[in-house]
């Protein structure tokens, strides 16, 4: 009995270390032309994790190490999104590093150390914990931004993740250590225990949490901790920048949810006023610059920067118990909403890169939909969701987000947020115009695995607009064993 | 299976199977494209007719209702609701109707990536039907954001030189004002409970003060679209470059879901803060009106000359509505109707000219008439018509507009509506000027430059007088005899005016 509880919430976790330490192993084993069989053994682990993962849908919250991990309905949730990211990765990068050159067993199982980092960090219930899943999810990051060396912008973006990385990291440390200085423990549980009891929190707490916050932020890519981000996407390869964009930015969200709301809801005073701000200028700053980008990836750069902001909306009204759990929802969802979509995009900007970073200014786009009509169609809808404009995810994302912000009594908040999307569907139209209404001969390369993702995240992008009840059920039953 | 089968939801979506047979067609065979879209245009009309034969119009409430459970988690209370009413079956008709006539006028226009302009053209048929039946709130915004995609691609793909520019301003304009809107919405859903209009009405307890910031962001993309005074400078762009399709359907129907907007949403859901709102409204529409026509003489570029015309017709129809009596409302919705039809046949006609003389500009034209006798006769009675002629459609508009606006007592002052009278007279000189310059008077220029191209312009071919000729007929039969169109809205608009009776009665 006392074993089982134990070990059942990190078993998904250890599979998928093991598998990753194997297939390291394994890899010695085959043939430089062949890596193909590397990738399917990812993949194939990933798949069945999510397929254990799958099965714990609506199962009682376990703990486990004395409540240190735990697997709950939010944990499954965001476990899941990351299994699925993590397959859509793989998916992408498969044919992208065989065109690219580097090419390099390592790569994939890179790739399943990081998503086990990330899923570590949904079901980590210390801060301690945070903090190694933090380190997990992030190493293998920095080596995947430089794993196209000896191009310098890809070891520049390596570097600078790996810099400013560590240097987040110590915000979290040193967080972590005045939120123990303040209440004696590092666990949320206990956290919040020595909270109920002590009445109102001290400064020391605050401050713990405040840095926290930074460190987090930096991760989620959040102004003002955002300044690496389009330098690391852009330098990175486009696989990886993929992959990083949505994964590491929900496991980023997910631990900011798990300690914001339920440790820290009696910090809402102080720091609802903190997010609101680091929330505005987010959606503002981003979408304001993406506006002059003229490569397509600094572009996606600065509208991830923006979605962080929307999805921080999420996290502004947490301190108020009756729309909590409804924001937390709408974070979730809005997180399956821009994973998918981003997915798309950039499998749209892999299919149009060539060698040496050619194809990558968005006037290379030009003459798209006439050429790839199919493409640009997919392109078009991931547009679309990306302003969230029907009929696609992005829009019922968005909608869910500003319900949740508007409930929770911060309609300035959500009027901002629709002014920057009217901001960013400048950006984004003007893709769609290059793709249309400008003429050129762009040349894409053709995988089969890349077009299924495209074509895969295009469908669900616009289905899920159409039926969107049963994700708002799961992720609104996914949020409540939350507390 | 039965869900598919309500008139309305067929109504609707019944393009969509127009679109999914045009993928199957090879684009280069541009003929097939063209009839199937005609053929898919044309039964969707006769899906609108038969709407019609079912509609009882002695019956204000909504009709032939679809109603289901769409999203009810989560808080969530969203139906899949359509209707119809006296408010909406016009304008559900006209739009059915202008659709095949806004196809058949690309017969020879459009000839590059006809595949991609019939599907648009099919989507934007989809969204502009929903958004007169939509009768949940979160439905309509899906809708009514849905349309912009489709106008978007028309304009910036098959318009004019500067139609990119044109298509984003479009775009960003509109979506402007409907972003403000959807924050209205969702504070609505939150404080009622659903998105259902009926339901949200029917419940009707809005605080004043909210009223009036609710009002506000319904009126911020309402008056966008309309285009209300002065908030009108996307549309003279959007309409000039776009292809001629695209400017009928965009002043033809487009322009309705802001006005329509106002009708459906506006006014009932917000009764007090409408009935406040009513003098002010009055101003900026007479403004538009005065404004619109004036601008309009000043045009050199024809199509720009009745981009601002509908300015200032759309102001009439403002003003007709914000007088919140029978006669101003049910003036109102005539005169989108008659808006939807001469301004439709006078985009037609000029583009039928344009596609031969590749011009706009109005001083290059002249002595058309003797060379094309049967387009000046009919370009004589459209432009008639938009000018208001007793006799044709555009008189019996505006004179009910103009008598609700003069009793008006929410307006409170009836100078608007003696201001706005000026506006039919400045109408009848900017149309009568253009016609002047282009059909009489000495040979333009433009005459002998098309000769020596070829054989010169010629007259009206048996297609082209097949497309306009719909229109005259409504035109006279409005004009005529338009007692059964006003049957047809009568009680769904006395019960509008009723509802906001109480609500002044209840107002401090």
């Amino acid at each position: 009995m006392t074993i089982q509880v134990d070990l059942t919430p990190i078993l998904p976790l250890t599979f998928l270390v093991v598998w990753a330490c194997v297939l390291l192993l394994v890899d010695l084993f085959i043939p430089d032309d062949r890596k193909g069989i590397t990738a399917a053994l990812s993949a194939l682990g990933l798949a069945l994790t999510l397929g254990w993962t799958l099965t714990q849908i609506g199962r009682e919250p376990l703990a486990a190490f004395n409540g240190m991990v735990v697997l709950d309905g939010f944990a499954v949730f965001v476990n899941a999104l990351l299994l699925v990211s993590g397959l859509l990765g793989i998916a992408l990068s498969f044919g992208y590093i065989k065109r690219m050159k580097i090419e390099r067993g390592e790569y994939y199982t890179l790739m399943l150390f990081s998503i086990a980092g990330m899923m570590l960090m949904a079901q980590a219930s210390d801060l301690i914990v945070v903090f190694l899943a933090l380190e997990l999810l992030s190493i293998p990051l920095y080596v995947l931004a430089a794993f196209d060396r000896p191009r310098t912008e890809s070891e520049e973006a390596g570097l600078k993740y790996f810099l400013l990385g560590a240097f987040a990291t110590g915000f979290v440390v040193y967080g972590t250590a005045l939120v123990y200085g303040a209440t004696g423990t590092t666990s949320l549980g206990a956290i919040v225990e020595f909270l109920g009891s002590n009445g109102n929190p001290s400064l020391l707490l605050t401050i713990g949490a405040a840095l926290i916050l930074v460190g987090l932020g930096f991760k989620i890519a959040a102004v003002p901790f955002h300044m690496w981000t389009p330098d690391v996407y852009q330098g990175a390869p486009t696989a990886v920048t993929a992959f990083m964009s949505s994964g590491a930015k929900i496991a980023g969200f997910a631990a900011l949810l798990r300690v914001f709301a339920t440790a820290f809801p009696s910090l809402a005073v102080d720091m609802t006023g903190v997010l609101w701000a680091i929330s505005a200028l987010t959606m503002i700053l981003g979408n304001l610059v993406a506006i002059s980008q003229s490569n397509i990836k600094r572009m996606l750069a600065y509208s991830s920067i923006a979605h962080a902001g929307y999805i921080l909306m999420a996290f502004v009204p947490y301190g108020n118990p009756e729309v909590a759990s409804v924001s937390v929802a709408a974070g979730l969802f809005y997180l399956v909403a821009y994973a998918i979509t981003n997915f798309g995009t950039w499998g749209v900007v892999i299919a149009l890169e060539r060698a040496e970073g050619r194809g990558l200014e968005i006037r290379d786009y030009a003459g798209l939909g006439r050429k790839y009509p199919a493409l640009a169609a997919a392109m078009t809808i991931f547009m679309l969701s990306l302003i969230g404009l029907p009929p696609t995810i992005g829009l019922v994302g968005k909608l869910y987000l500003f319900r949740a912000v508007i409930a929770g009594g911060f309609t300035g908040l959500a009027i901002i947020g629709v002014l920057t999307s009217l901001i960013s569907a400048y950006y984004y139209l003007r893709v769609v115009v290059t793709m249309y209404m400008q003429e050129g001969d762009p040349q894409r390369s053709r995988e089969s695995f890349l077009d299924l993702t495209t074509a895969f995240t295009a469908v669900v992008t616009v289905l899920v607009s159409i039926v969107p009840q049963y994700l708002f059920a799961w992720a609104s039953s996914a949020v409540l064993r939350l507390f | 299976m039965n869900f598919f089968l309500q008139p309305l939801t067929l109504l609707t979506f019944f393009p969509l199977l127009g679109v999914l047979v045009l993928l199957f067609i090879p684009s280069d065979n541009k003929n097939a494209l063209r009839w199937v879209t005609l053929i898919t245009t044309l039964v969707t009309f006769g899906l609108s007719l038969w709407v019609l034969g079912m509609f009882d119009a002695s019956n204000p409430d909504l009709q032939q209702v679809a109603q289901y459970d769409w999203i009810q988690v989560a808080g969530w209370n969203i139906q899949y609701y359509l209707g119809v009413d006296g408010l909406s079956i016009l304008l559900i008709l006209l739009t059915a109707f202008l659709t095949p006539i806004s196809i058949l006028s690309t017969w020879t226009s459009i000839e590059e990536r006809v595949k991609d302009f019939m599907i648009f053209f099919l989507l934007l048929e989809v969204g502009m039907t929903g958004v007169f039946l939509a009768q949940d709130l979160f439905l309509f915004y899906i809708f009514w954001e849905f349309t912009l995609v489709p106008m978007y691609f028309l304009i910036g793909i098959w318009g004019g030189p500067r139609r990119v520019y044109a298509a984003i301003k479009f775009f960003l304009y509109t979506m402007a004002g409907s972003i403000l809107m959807l924050l209205a919405i969702l504070w609505l859903g939150i404080y009622g409970g659903t998105f259902s209009v009926p339901d949200l009405i029917a419940q009707g307890n809005i605080p004043a003060g909210v009223q009036t910031w609710l009002f506000l962001a319904f009126t911020a993309a309402f008056a966008i679209k309309v285009p209300m005074w002065p908030l009108h400078s996307w549309l003279p762009d959007a309409h000039v470059e776009a292809p001629t399709a695209g400017s009928v359907i965009l002043a033809g129907v487009l322009l309705k879901m802001g006005t329509y907007g106002f009708l459906r949403f506006n006014i009932p859901l917000f009764p007090q803060a409408a009935l406040q709102a009513a003098p002010w409204i009055a101003l900026f529409a007479t403004i538009g009106i005065i404004y619109g026509a004036a601008v309009s003489y000043a045009q050199g570029d024809v199509k720009k000359l009745v981009a601002y015309s509908s300015v200032s017709h759309l102001g009439f129809v403002m003003l007709g509505m914000f007088a919140l009596n029978s006669q101003g409302v049910a003036g109102a919705i005539l005169q989108m109707v008659n808006h939807g039809l001469s301004t439709g046949a006078l985009f037609l006609l000029v583009g039928m000219i344009y596609e031969q003389t590749h011009t706009r500009e109005i001083k290059v034209y002249g002595g058309l008439w003797k060379i094309t006798p049967v387009f000046g006769a009919i370009f004589l009675i459209v432009s008639l018509s938009s000018m208001g002629l007793p006799g044709l459609n555009g008189f019996v508009g505006e004179f009910t507009i103009l008598l609700g606006a003069f009793g008006s007592q929410a307006i409170g002052n009836a100078w608007y509506a003696a201001i706005s009278a000026l506006g039919v007279i400045m109408a009848a000189v900017y149309i009568l000027y253009m016609f002047q310059k282009m059909f009489l008077g000495p040979q333009g220029e433009i005459v002998d430059e098309v000769k020596t191209h070829g054989h010169g312009i010629r007259d009206l071919n048996w297609r082209e007088i097949a497309t306009v000729a719909p229109l005259l007929l409504f035109i006279f039969w409005i004009g005529l005899y338009p007692r059964p169109f006003f049957a047809l809205m009568a009680p769904s608009v006395d019960k509008l005016v009723a509802a906001l009776q109480t609500a002044a009665l209840a107002m401090p």
